[in-house]
């Protein structure tokens, strides 16, 4: 039972820890890892709170949720990462700086 | 549980929290998506450890595997274009940083105070959860007869929840719709395969394909399924990208095409039948709810597969079309360095 707890305080944790990263880095790159970490997070505490009654098999709905979710996650970091590729061809940088919003 | 299992889960956790700060913080980005895919293969570990082994199977090869390869792809093609340039960007970053950090410490406490505030908010809504919630999951065992299937998640996934799974096929071709339209493949292959790597894709593929048509065919009462069997087939496909194999002009035209849509063309199918009998969308008769699952599953699996490699190789691979070219629309005029907002 305090395994469960457990988990879904380590994915709250890192879901904070992606939203902090989110904003503090200007790399791209580094979004697009934050944002990723962020989602582990929410999948973590979805699947840890599927497994919290005891005695029984874990609830399989949120299962198939994350299964799905995963593999959203992976299309829009694929999407993402064409579109720092094409923020770099056009502006030379892989960065969202002040300057070029100004 | 045991103390063992405790301090198991403990230093799970504790690795979980230190590889994503270790991964996030790093300042060399080639180090941070290795230690990104080394937290995607804790995150498998952890789905084992909550009793999800389905899960776990779409982690390791999607979460970590396919993202990674993404990931590393898409940074080589950032140092690639000028990599003396990207040294002294990051030298110049480097030292731009420091005096950023010393302006931005005030904002960057208030920040991290929010933060925290926000963890809290979350850690204290779900330790006040009501407890013994039943869930959905008797709903999904009682019913699991008529479903076709043994496998709760595939039940769930293919049978229950079709919608979300249909609009999940969806959005993965979506998603190379987008990055096609961003622009053409791009040519990549300077740097030719070393003997090793051309050996082991001889042998891995035919063994990936093999894999994957037996989660396919386990994943009606065993973990396994459509996604795993998906992700497995686009690692064939990216490690025949990597040993320099590149999809013909006859191939990468029609074939590909509707290869891309078979899944969603399929699902969608299946559902129309439905409606024309006088069911529901994609509601299947349970005589032959297992057949018409497997035969979906086996379109989404080949779609999901060739859509992932696709999204590997990164836009629109180039095919023969004999009678007209398509216009240039769009191009760039003005070689402009940067966006400017207009004030």
């Amino acid at each position: 039972m305090n395994n469960i707890y457990l988990y879904t305080i380590v994915g709250m944790g890192l879901f904070t820890l992606g939203l902090y990263a989110v904003i503090v880095h200007a790399h791209l790159l580094r979004k697009i890892l934050a944002i990723n970490v962020m989602g582990s997070g929410v999948f973590l505490v979805l699947v840890a709170l599927a497994a919290r009654n005891q005695g029984t098999a874990p609830d399989p709905v949120p299962h198939a949720m994350v299964i799905t979710g995963i593999v959203v996650a992976v299309s829009a970091t694929a999407l993402a990462l064409a579109l720092m590729l094409r923020v770099r061809a056009k502006t030379g940088q892989a960065e969202l700086s002040e300057e070029s919003l100004e | 549980m045991t103390l063992l299992q405790l301090m198991f889960d403990t230093l799970l956790g504790f690795s979980l929290l230190w590889l994503a700060w270790q991964a996030l913080t790093s300042p060399d980005l080639f180090r941070a998506i290795v230690l990104f895919i080394a937290f995607g293969l804790l995150m498998a570990l952890t789905w084992i450890r909550l009793d999800a082994p389905d899960v776990a199977m779409a982690e390791a090869s999607i979460g970590a595997g396919l993202t990674g390869a993404l990931l590393l792809s898409a940074l080589a093609r950032l140092g690639s274009k000028n990599g003396s340039r990207a040294i002294l960007e990051k030298k110049h970053q480097a030292g731009s940083m420091t005096e950023n950090t010393k302006n931005q410490l005030p904002f960057r406490l208030l920040l991290m105070v929010l933060l925290l505030a926000v963890a809290a908010g979350l850690v204290y809504v779900v330790l006040t959860l009501p407890e013994n919630i039943p869930g959905l999951g008797i709903l999904v065992e009682e019913n699991l007869e008529s479903s076709g299937v043994s496998n709760p998640v595939t039940a769930v996934l293919l049978n229950y929840r079709g919608y979300d799974t249909l609009l999940e096929l969806s959005v993965l071709l979506l998603t190379l719709l987008g990055v096609w339209s961003l622009g053409d493949m791009t040519k990549q292959h300077e740097s030719f395969p070393g003997p090793v790597l051309s050996t082991l894709s001889r042998l891995l593929v035919p063994l990936l394909i093999m894999a994957a048509g037996y989660l396919l065919w386990v994943g009606a009462h065993a973990p396994g399924g459509a996604f795993q069997a998906g992700s497995l087939l686009g690692a064939a496909g990216v490690l025949l990208l990597l040993a320099g194999w590149r999809p013909g002009t006859r191939l990468a035209g029609l074939p590909l095409r509707i290869s891309l849509v078979l899944g969603v063309a399929a699902f969608v199918a299946a559902g129309m039948v439905f409606i024309l009998l006088g069911r529901q969308f994609l509601e299947y008769p349970p005589s032959f709810a297992g057949v018409l699952i497997l035969l979906i599953e086996a379109a989404a699996t080949l779609s999901i597969g060739i859509t992932l490699a696709a999204l590997f190789l990164g836009g629109r691979p180039k095919f023969s079309q004999p009678k007209f070219s398509r216009p240039k629309l769009n191009q760039p005029k003005s070689s402009q360095p940067k966006f400017r907002r207009h004030k």
